[in-house]
């Protein structure tokens, strides 16, 4: 009422348009007549010509808003003014507008073409107004109005207009989230934005809108961070925490030696102290140890662009504004090296002297800090000592700080303090004291018994709150060594008569009980009283009464046997049913009766059990797995649009990502720039180095071999065992790649006339027995050892020595597997010129080089033969074919075929009757004692989309003979196995093929400079990159190429093809190595890079659209070179 | 980020609403109105409070509640301090922040809400740049340069206030002959973080107005030079209802400045029923609600210190009152800035004519508690 009478004076003053006769009713609330009445004169001041009439009646409607009255009706009188010249009339216009258009949707429209008007001003302030008031009015129609004005202010000349146009996202994303896609874009364009002022506002944008696009940050987050310091305060905010989530996503912890060191320590102990346990056990602690010892061999360097989010953002630790100070507070937390955290401490310790709502919100931040990093807020010690005029919550704040702080040293100190506590008039404040007492006893024990005194102390207070809450942690700390304080138990046995505080009660009794041995004599005492107020007391002292007489009756039945009867007759008829389920679960259990179970012989156990100690926790503990800062944090609940802070990768994804494009014109600067660069480069190659092994040692689908050869000399078995076999693979390769040489040259001749496939495959054949018979020479030659311990690590996939275990195994023991499952693995690794065949498809060029260069042959010498087949003018089609050997595949198995056997493999070559299918070309091997006839396929099942061209049926397979076919399949870009029958004229065996990924694409020639036009166009989504550490015997750039064409069907891009254009650079130290290829159905570009970098490190970027294909080529190739 | 605001008076009353997204009735202030209720005291209603579907961030400043509603995730203290600026706001366009002073401006009010956010993100917060577009209702300006500087228990904290009245683009300089003593500072934006960090000195370009240029703590390790010291006695007697009290007080360490506004204030328990005490200096009040001993003692004369002595009656029957009260002292030094921090001097770049500079040093009693 107090208002309404406020609203007549003032109408009394304003106007004197009155209509009384409303008032006068009787029947009309006083409020309803005088607003009434006071909206037609309001409507009548709003169409007067009089420019301060209407800007007296605005101010008298924006007051009714102001104290939430209703002004709704006013509506179509007020838009009308929406045009209005006078600038104070128009502000409170669109006052109006946006806080009503959401309930007036129609009438709201009317209005719209006025902002659109507004849109085209002149006057950039004009311009901005329009689009903030444009997009606040709620009004789903004008969406399509909304986007295009959004779109159009992004890419205004005024700042102003554009920190709108980010400012009006969120608002249009929130009226229709089915413009995401759209608003994504805008807000990627304003990203880009270099002004102060856009940058906070666009960066909110993209945290309402799609905070999960953090590949929108790369190109822009160098650029974020030097802006950072001139970003108003409120962008700063929103800006270090996002920055703080992008960089767990991008860096690698810099903590990690600490705790790889704590654990590898603790593994190599264990190493070492049982070198007589089993192999497997062993395996695995020395991979642990291996990693410690990497990880102390490569000690942890920052990535360069985290070290400079780190520096930018440590001066704003002096803002004056809390929330800066905070969120910069909190990067450290979650960013910084250990030693680096500490300076935050004195900022956080500054707010403390604020307003008494940043006190509370930092202290619970602090109290979360000093959990994990007490050492940070040691100096600050007196910081945080209570003063009486502190509101309790602060001071309860404070103190589970000191609590936390509290150590050997500190504590005599902190409990003097604690003593004063005490004392407060704040009855509140000192039980959370005794609380926090009793959690420095338990934590600290030199101080338990002085604490243990102390609290003893208080229960002779005045105070029975002080009292009863020295009961609870006393209880709590008897448990831990009750023997030693029988007196004290006694003590407070006494306290029973005068304590009427539940909880204390509960726990006396609760004590006596438990601890009723120690006191023979006074605990029967105690019951006898009890059983007599039993009656009177609460529920949770009822139930500690029952639970004393059945301990007391277990330990002494003697005396106590008939106040127990009579205390569980009193529980069964109480009014609470828990209490009278107790009386009756404890009457069955101690007392013996012919019905009770078996259960009763067990009494004493179950209620006279050891009790572990409660342990006194800070409520803090682990809450800082909310980002800190946070509302979820302080609530410690996930609030509602609450970005997880993400782990640290295991290893650092690309930081090239966050390199910003450089136009092509400026190439040759680029070019410096990235010499520059190569100074770096130690930072780079140590990170990933580092990484290298963390990964094998935690991914399990790493084969050990693996990870121990990568590893060199360990002193172990296993260890030498498999470099054994990696050497045997490699001088094997050797041999392989010398043939390869051979028939290379021999094949170059024929080259020209041969182009069908069939000879070479007949050719293909004879090597490959060649090569079997070699292998299995080779393979018996091994000692039983090695067989061993290949067979453990056999679980991985395509690993060398492994696979050639796999073929062994085959042949020595001829075990079956079964022919139905589409078993991948490979039987054994070629060393085929299938490039060579290819070469029939290009023009018969001269190859001079690349592929069949022994690993003998120097580095730069296929540096220097590369160039030289740059500089000419026609790139011979040589450098880009793939040059590996090709694998083949098991189909059928000669025992479940009945002596049939199939072997595929991907020939690689151009499926002549449709270019969209896969060429697989099948081998047959009738080692049966009769004729095969009719073979043929059947019953072919297929994924949706698939298709396959049958081979040609084969008429017969005399025994003993090999026969081949081709057979086109259509895999649609996908692993998706064909599955088919295999028919002979006798039987039909089910079968399915497989493809690799790297066979569902076929090679395209690009030159360097369209290589990198065609990445720029996938990055974000469609980039995938890898850190590995190459094999020791894939360092070299031959060998790097071979593996990459063997694992996927690419050509090589040859490198420096702008060269020309500049001055002749060495060759580079650390060469890049490029591959290109599309996928076969839909022609989608799959572009792979391999970086190298120091001691073996590299970096495996692939750009594929299809992210399916990308994340399984990415696995293959990685596999390829770090095995 | 904030939804909506609520203006909540002391006792509860919700006298101004206002909204930056869909409007959120103002039912939802139920939750806070009753912690409010629970917690008593106006300082003790958590600052953060969760509902079923809201989460409710309030500040207590002047005696009224700022109370932002929000729905999603956002750092708690980026509200707390946006509260706090419009708070600040408040004052510094009507002189207080106070709720007769929001009613009677509402409508300016309103329009200041509506610039500082924009769909609850801040906007214009610097209040320079609000007063382009709002006028306040009137307009006090000064052309002084005030530093002022404060004593906290055993540290110094201190803030350099501002105010310029200068036409252009002036940059200014200010250093300090001694910027060592600062231990820890904070900085208003305009100032160069970088120049501070290399030459210790203050460069900015200044807003129009008041302002607070930095905020600064001195260690405690430069010990601070307590200007007073307090004689004290208070003792309650074990038998009988009554108590006695006998506080000197004497000034220290003034460098000859003297030492005014003195103030003393006593809580004292809640037991005490009267007292009954004689100044040598000053008047003292005993409020009968809060039990609180205020005494006024206005210039110390160091020649003739002041003295409050007397008898304090408690109830009869109520235990002896275990804890002694504290006595919290105000006051202030004119011309003396207790930390030593001295300006050396203030040049000004980029303008032509020359300036009006002065400054004023003030030493205040923070939070001065002595323990008894």
């Amino acid at each position: 009422m107090s208002s309404s009478s406020a609203f007549n004076e003032e109408k009394g003053g304003s106007s004197s348009v009155g209509e009384p006769e409303y008032g006068h009713d009787p029947a009309s609330g006083g409020i309803f007549s005088s607003d009434y009445k006071r909206h037609d004169d309001l409507k009548e001041m709003l169409d007067s010509n009089k420019d301060s009439l209407k800007l007296e009646a605005m101010k008298r409607i924006v007051a009714m808003i102001a104290r939430g009255k209703n002004a709704s009706d006013l509506f179509p009188a007020v838009v009308k003014n929406v045009a209005c010249k006078n600038i104070e009339v128009k502000k409170l216009v669109y006052v109006y507008l946006v806080r009503y258009a959401e309930e007036q949707q129609d009438l709201a429209l009317l209005s719209i073409s006025t902002f659109q008007r507004g849109l085209k001003d002149p006057n950039q302030l004009i311009r901005a107004s329009a689009l903030r008031v444009l997009s606040s009015i709620r009004v789903t129609i004008i969406v399509p109005i909304m986007m295009l004005a959004i779109k159009e202010a992004a890419s205004d000349m005024s700042p102003y207009v554009r920190k709108t146009a980010a400012h009006a996202i969120p608002k249009l994303y929130s009226l229709d989230p089915e413009q995401k896609d759209q608003l994504i874009e805008v807000i990627e364009k304003l990203l880009a934005d270099k002004t102060t002022l856009v940058a906070g506002s666009v960066v909110m944008a993209f945290e309402e809108v799609c905070p999960e696009r953090i590949d929108l940050i790369h190109k822009n987050y160098r650029k974020l961070c030097n802006l950072l310091i001139d970003v108003e305060e409120w962008g700063q905010v929103v800006i270090i925490n996002m920055l703080t989530r992008y960089a767990r996503t991008q860096f690698l912890n810099p903590n990690i030696n600490e705790s790889l060191l704590e654990e590898g320590g603790g593994g190599e102990k264990t190493f070492y102290g049982s070198d007589e346990d089993e192999d497997e056990d062993e395996e695995e602690k020395e991979k642990k140890a291996e990693a410690a010892a990497m990880a102390k061999r490569k000690p942890y360097v920052m990535d360069p662009d985290h070290r400079l989010l780190l520096r930018n953002t440590k001066p704003l630790l002096q803002s004056r504004n809390a929330a800066v100070v905070m969120a910069v507070a909190q990067l450290y937390f979650h960013l910084a090296p250990k030693a680096e955290v500490g300076v935050i401490a004195k900022a956080l310790v500054r707010l403390l002297r604020s307003h008494s709502e940043v006190q509370y919100v930092v202290l619970q931040n602090v109290a979360t800090m000093t959990i994990k990093r007490r050492g940070m807020f040691e100096p600050y010690l007196k910081s945080f000592y209570i003063r009486s005029t502190d509101p309790t919550q602060i001071k309860i704040l404070k103190l589970e700080v000191l609590t936390n702080l509290a150590n050997e040293t500190n504590i005599s100190t902190i409990l003097r303090e604690f003593q004063t506590y005490i004392k407060s008039m704040d009855k509140d404040f000192v039980a959370a004291t005794i609380q926090a007492i009793g959690r420095c006893a338990t934590n600290i024990g030199e101080v338990r018994d002085t604490c243990l005194n102390g609290l003893v102390q208080l229960l002779s207070n005045r105070d029975e709150l002080v009292v009863a809450e020295s009961v609870v942690v006393i209880k709590k700390l008897l448990q831990m060594q009750p023997e030693k304080h029988s007196d004290i138990i006694k003590h407070m046995a006494k306290l029973t008569d005068n304590i009427q505080v539940p909880m204390a009660r509960a726990s006396i009794l609760w004590l006596i009980g438990e601890y009723c041995e120690h006191v023979p004599k006074i605990a029967p005492d105690v019951l006898r009283k009890m059983a007599k107020s039993f009656t009177n007391e609460e529920d949770i002292v009822k139930l500690q009464i029952l639970n004393l007489a059945a301990k007391l009756y277990l330990t002494n039945s003697k005396q106590t046997k008939l106040l127990t009867q009579y205390v569980l007759n009193l529980a069964k008829y109480d009014q609470n049913y828990d209490i009278r389920d107790r009386a009756r679960f404890i009457r069955q259990l101690i007392v013996p009766t012919e019905k009770s179970g078996a259960l009763s012989k067990y009494a004493k156990k179950l209620f006279l059990a050891l009790k572990p100690a409660p342990v006194l926790e800070s409520p803090f503990k682990d809450r800082d797995h909310f980002q800190l800062g946070s509302l979820s944090h302080l609530l410690n609940a996930k609030a509602g649009g609450y970005q997880e802070l993400p782990d640290w990768p295991e290893s650092a994804p690309d930081p090239s990502v966050r390199n910003v494009e450089v136009p092509e014109w400026t190439k040759c600067s680029s070019r410096e720039k990235r010499k520059e660069k190569k100074v770096e480069k130690p930072f780079y190659s140590d990170s990933e180095g580092e990484s290298g092994p963390t990964e094998s040692a935690d991914s399990e689908s790493d084969s050990a071999s693996g990870s121990e050869s990568g590893s060199g000399s360990e002193g172990s078995g296993s260890a030498s065992e498999s470099e054994e076999s990696g050497e045997v693979s490699v001088s094997e390769e050797d041999e392989g790649e010398e043939e390869e040489k051979k028939t290379k040259k021999r094949e170059l001749k024929k080259a020209v006339q041969e182009s069908e496939s069939e000879q070479s495959s007949e050719e293909e054949d004879r090597k490959h027995e060649r090569k079997m018979k070699q292998r299995k020479s080779d393979s018996e030659s091994e000692s039983d050892e090695e067989e061993e311990s290949e067979s453990e690590s056999s679980q991985s996939e395509s690993d060398d020595s492994e696979s050639e275990a796999e073929v062994r195994k085959k042949k020595k023991a001829a075990e079956s597997k079964p022919p139905s499952k589409p078993v991948k693995k490979e039987t054994k690794k070629e060393k085929k010129e299938m490039s060579l065949l290819d070469l029939d498809d290009f023009e018969p060029a001269p190859s001079p080089q690349v592929t069949p260069v022994n690993n003998l042959l120097s580095n730069s010498l296929v540096t220097d033969l590369e160039g030289l087949s740059l500089s000419e003018a026609v790139l011979s089609p040589a450098t880009i074919a793939p040059s590996s050997a090709l694998k083949s595949y098991e189909l059928l198995h000669r025992i479940t075929g009945e002596g049939l056997s199939v072997e595929y493999c991907f020939s690689r070559q151009p499926f002549s009757p449709d270019a969209n299918m896969v060429a697989v070309q099948m081998q047959f091997t009738n080692s049966s004692t009769s004729d095969t006839k009719n073979l043929h396929m059947e019953d072919v099942k297929l994924q949706s989309g698939m298709r396959v061209k049958d081979f040609p049926e084969i008429e017969s397979l005399p025994a003993g003979e090999t026969a081949t076919a081709v057979m086109g399949i259509d895999f649609c870009d996908s692993t998706q196995a064909a599955n088919f029958q295999l028919c002979t004229h006798t039987r039909k065996f089910f079968v399915s093929i497989q493809p690799p990924v790297g066979e569902l694409m076929r090679p395209v020639f690009l030159t360097e400079n369209e290589f990198k036009k065609e990445q720029g166009q996938l990055m974000g989504m469609n980039e995938i990159t890898e850190k590995l550490t190459l094999d020791a015997k894939c360092r070299n750039e031959h060998a790097i190429v071979q593996r990459v064409t063997t694992a996927a069907n690419l050509s090589r891009v040859p490198c420096g093809s702008d060269r020309e254009c500049s001055p002749p650079v060495p060759p580079p130290e650390h060469p890049v190595h490029r591959f290109a290829g599309r996928t076969v159905t839909s022609g989608s570009l799959v572009l792979v890079t391999v970086a190298t970098r120091e001691e073996g490190a590299a970096q495996l970027t692939i750009n594929c659209e299809k992210m399916v294909i990308g994340t399984m080529l990415v696995k293959d190739i990685l596999l390829a070179l770090t095995q | 980020m904030i939804n909506s605001l609520f203006l909540i008076s002391h006792s509860g009353d919700i006298f101004l609403e206002k909204h930056w997204k869909s409007v959120i009735s103002r039912s939802v202030c139920d939750y806070f109105l009753e912690a409010k209720e629970k917690a008593g005291d106006p300082e003790n209603v958590a600052p953060v409070l969760q509902t079923p579907h809201h989460y409710l961030i309030s500040i207590y400043r002047g005696k009224l509640f700022f109370l932002s509603v929000t729905q999603t995730e956002v750092p708690p203290l980026f509200v707390i301090e946006f509260l706090h600026r419009v708070a600040d706001t408040f004052q510094d366009y009507f002189g207080d922040c106070s709720e007769v002073l929001i009613k009677e401006n509402t409508v300016t009010v309103y329009e200041l809400l509506e610039e500082m956010l924009d769909n609850g993100f801040p906007l214009a917060t610097e209040s320079n740049v609000l007063k382009e577009m709002i006028r306040p209702p009137t307009i006090l300006r000064s052309v002084v340069n005030t530093l002022t500087g404060t004593t906290v228990f055993a540290e110094i904290q201190g803030v350099i206030e501002a105010c310029v009245k200068l036409t252009g683009m002036p940059d200014l300089t200010l250093s300090f002959m001694n910027p060592r003593l600062l231990d820890d500072v904070s900085f208003h934006p305009c100032v160069r973080f970088k120049r501070w960090e290399s030459e210790h000195v203050l460069s900015f370009i200044p807003p129009d107005g008041n302002f607070r240029l930095m905020s600064y703590h001195v260690s405690s390790q430069n010990l601070v030079a307590i200007p007073v010291y307090v004689k004290q006695n208070i003792s309650f007697l074990e038998t009988g209802s009554c108590g006695r009290l006998d506080i000197t007080i004497g000034p220290k360490q003034t460098m000859g400045k003297t030492v005014e506004s003195l103030m003393v204030t006593i809580p004292m328990p809640k037991s005490v029923l009267s007292v009954n005490l004689t100044a040598t200096q000053g008047t003292y009040t005993f409020d009968l609600t809060t039990k609180v001993v205020l005494w006024d003692v206005g210039k110390l004369n160091p020649q003739k210190l002041p003295n409050l002595r007397g008898s304090i009656s408690i109830q009869t029957g109520s235990p002896k009152p275990e804890e002694n009260p504290s006595i919290n002292i105000d006051m202030k030094i004119q011309q003396l800035a207790i930390s030593g921090l001295k300006v050396s001097r203030l040049d000004m770049y980029g303008e032509k004519y020359k300036p009006f500079k002065g400054v004023k040093y003030v030493t205040k009693a923070g939070k001065f508690q002595v323990r008894t």
